[in-house]
């Protein structure tokens, strides 16, 4: 056993049992806090996989920016801890069953296809693709209109915030 | 590299079933907009690990746009809660069927 994989079995089973628990919990608030354990233990996963600059970005945009918008809009509402699932309980079951089916099809592809025997993975290869010189070069360069698209994105996404939640419409 | 990258993906399909499942079967808004976050960090795991698997760093980049789109949809979605909390004081989507024909 070497550290990459107690790594990797540490921060995987706090991700899959904190998403488990994000969607199974009746107070919303506890469940924010189970979606911020998620996303920290992916920027783990992501510093595993040699990229830096998206794990930091994790951590700063999702884990501090977006839950922390969530938080303060569960807050300001008014929490509702009674009514957990649907009023439909057939509902519950079928999501259940879809969720197990669908899971079972997506790891019989993985394993049919063995993405990991075509590849050969150089670790020299991969630090180099994680470093901010190399994403700000593809960023600015080949990509640099999507950015601006991006930069639009977010402008029309605060100027949107501000107009649906300023004021009661009839 | 000594971790099969079929890890990776089947931690991020098994995130992404959990996000379906929650988006299905929880009532309360809040948890929708979070299960949907869910499925989006589970595709950005799987674009991460492609990309750092081939040493392309395009895969990372898509992860940054996946950023600014939820980070975009969250305040906006969010917005959208708040004003119909304001209207009809619930956040159980059951209740919110004004669209429904």
């Amino acid at each position: 056993m070497n550290l990459e994989i107690i790594l990797f079995v540490i921060f995987g089973t706090i991700a899959a049992v904190s998403s488990i628990l994000m969607i199974t919990r009746s107070n919303p608030v506890i469940s924010a806090l189970f979606l911020v354990l998620n996303f920290a233990s992916l920027a783990g996963l992501y510093l595993l996989l040699h990229a830096q600059f998206i794990a930091v970005a994790q951590v700063i945009v999702y884990a501090g920016a977006i839950m922390v918008l969530f938080l303060f809009v569960i807050m300001l509402l008014k929490p509702e801890h009674d009514k957990l699932f649907s009023t439909y309980p057939l509902i519950k079951k079928f999501a259940i069953v879809i969720g197990i089916l669908v899971f079972i099809q997506l790891a019989y592809m993985i394993f049919l296809t063995k993405p990991s025997s075509t590849e050969n993975p150089s670790i020299q290869a991969s630090i180099k693709a994680g470093t901010i010189e190399q994403i700000g070069l593809e960023l600015y360069s080949n990509y640099i209109l999507p950015f601006e698209a991006a930069g639009y994105l977010l402008l029309a996404a605060t100027i949107g915030a501000l107009v649906l939640a300023k004021k009661k419409f009839e | 590299m000594m971790i099969p990258i079929e890890y990776y993906l089947i931690l991020s399909a098994f995130m992404f079933i959990v996000g379906v499942t929650g988006v299905l079967t929880r009532r309360n808004a809040i948890i929708v907009f979070m299960s949907i976050e869910l499925m989006l960090n589970s595709a950005n795991l799987t674009l991460v690990a492609f990309s750092s698997y081939l040493g392309n760093s395009v895969g990372q980049l898509f992860v940054f746009f996946v950023m600014t789109v939820a980070a975009a949809e969250a305040a906006v979605g969010l917005a959208i809660i708040i004003a119909i909390f304001r209207n009809k004081l619930t956040m159980n989507i059951d209740e919110i069927n004004i669209l429904k024909w």
